[in-house]
């Protein structure tokens, strides 16, 4: 994935409106949110807006938004990313939200990049989860995270002088496979089959490198680990000849995404069987300003529809509106009839 | 109609009867066979529907086609007879059908 970690950035905003996630739902909200005025800043680890309609099924078509017929979860997407632009929200790409603190005024949200909002609500849409990647089923791989094995690039600079293993055969692996090449001692890249899913240039540069003898290109899987202390020396490969072993002090699997309640759950929010439970009169969580929209939500009678979620936020602004305008009185218009809304969206 | 059965990593056995033209993996989820997550929804996009083919069906089932094969890259303990459970369609020659299911998805 690319858009994250290029260099830590500080970085400091104040807003009305934090929403973790960026799928449809939470870019819904910013529409319902920037009816009634309030600002809003998103937050999502994936490096671009959708959440799972652009990371699980961009191409597929939905078939159950009113008044779409068939719309592909990319083209709904668009359309929301074109609907919510009157109101300027900030995006924050590729990060994570990992520290949620109440303040005075509001809360302050704290991003593995180092970004820190200041706010007075927080909506959660973070559908199921944020997307963190997969670790491969490799026995005792934990103790080697973050020491011998990555599952992101952050610095090509960490892995120079190494014995490198790249596992996958994705466009990640690929990617990487041909940019850490040049710095390593020595690269090493294992796929289970000889077809990629990556792009053919890039496939075919890696075989370009490996016929020159720089990138050595092995079938098969990764059984085990071999060193101590979370220093990595070695892994054994089980291929078609039986099992190998391969000099490695770093280890980079490319395994995909899967999608973990992930900081979430730390937040002291009343959760049911991983899902935030709230009021369904303002979706508000147990604990007040912070709001649930979307599939991580949970009421009875829940849907996890898209359909649902923009209902969810609708609701939901109304109550964001009385704890960061407390004294304004709401009146209740259409986009049809009302020159005031009209002018906030443009087009009055 | 086929009869599908589900073994569970723990040897427990699920049968259901299953319609044509609806996937092994609806059938799992509608039937709460667990262990059989599908995040995706049955798009072909999260290898978490994983099951494995008993070995006398695997003619019947067919190979994976290559998007298919691409998500099982992403598979927990890939086997030969490794196949995403969305992917395999119901129809009256399935009758009899029995996959089993991994200790986990991811």
């Amino acid at each position: 994935m690319g858009g994250r970690g290029e260099g830590m950035t500080s970085n400091y905003a104040e807003t009305d409106v934090v929403i973790v996630g960026s799928g449809p739902v939470g870019l819904f909200a910013v529409f319902e949110l920037g009816l009634l005025d309030l600002k809003c800043h998103l937050i999502d680890i994936l490096d671009r807006p959708g959440g799972q309609c652009a990371e699980l099924y961009a191409e597929k078509p939905i078939y159950d938004i009113p008044a779409w017929p068939r719309i592909t979860a990319q083209g709904l997407i668009d359309n929301l990313t074109e609907q919510i632009r009157p109101f300027k929200a900030e995006f924050h790409f590729g990060e994570m939200v990992t520290e949620l603190e109440r303040t005075e005024g509001g809360f302050r949200v704290r991003t593995d990049n180092d970004t820190t909002i200041a706010c007075k609500v927080v909506v959660v849409a973070a559908g199921g989860g944020s997307f963190q990647p997969k670790r491969p089923p490799i026995p005792g791989i934990e103790a080697y995270e973050g020491s011998s094995v990555f599952y992101s690039v952050r610095k090509m600079e960490d892995f120079r002088g190494h014995d490198l293993v790249v596992v996958g055969g994705g466009d990640s692996a690929l990617d990487w496979t041909l940019n850490l090449q040049p710095l390593a001692k020595s690269l090493t890249l294992i796929h289970r089959r000889p077809e990629f899913r990556a792009a053919p240039d890039s496939v075919n540069k890696m075989l370009a490198l490996r016929d020159a003898g720089l990138v050595s290109f092995q079938l098969g899987q990764v059984t085990e680990l071999k060193g101590s202390d979370g220093a990595l020396q070695g892994i054994v490969l089980k291929g078609a000849e039986g099992d190998s072993e391969i000099v490695a002090t770093r280890l980079l699997p490319f395994f995909g995404l899967t999608m973990k309640l992930g900081p979430v759950a730390d937040w002291g929010l009343n959760l049911t069987e991983n899902h935030v439970a709230v009021n369904t009169t303002t979706f508000q969580t147990s604990e007040p300003g912070i709001f649930a929209i979307g599939d991580i939500n949970t009421y009875p009678g829940k849907l996890k529809l898209i359909l649902c979620g923009f209902s969810e936020a609708a609701m939901m602004a109304r109550a964001a509106k009385k704890i960061v305008h407390p004294n304004e009185k709401v009146v209740f218009q259409y986009t049809t009839a009302s020159s005031s809304l009209q002018k906030k969206l443009g087009v009055a | 109609m086929a009869r599908l059965t589900f073994v569970g990593s723990d040897g427990t056995r699920y049968e259901v009867q299953a319609e044509n033209g609806s996937t092994v993996m609806e059938n799992a989820i509608r039937n709460g066979v667990p262990g059989i997550e599908a995040e995706c929804g049955g798009a072909c996009a999260c290898a978490t529907c994983h099951v494995y083919v008993a070995e006398e069906w695997r003619p019947v089932t067919g190979s994976p086609e290559p998007m298919e094969e691409d998500m099982l890259d992403f598979a927990y303990d890939l086997r030969p007879n490794s196949r995403l459970s969305c992917q395999i369609q119901v129809s009256d020659e399935l009758d009899g059908l029995v996959v089993t299911v991994p200790p986990r998805q991811a």
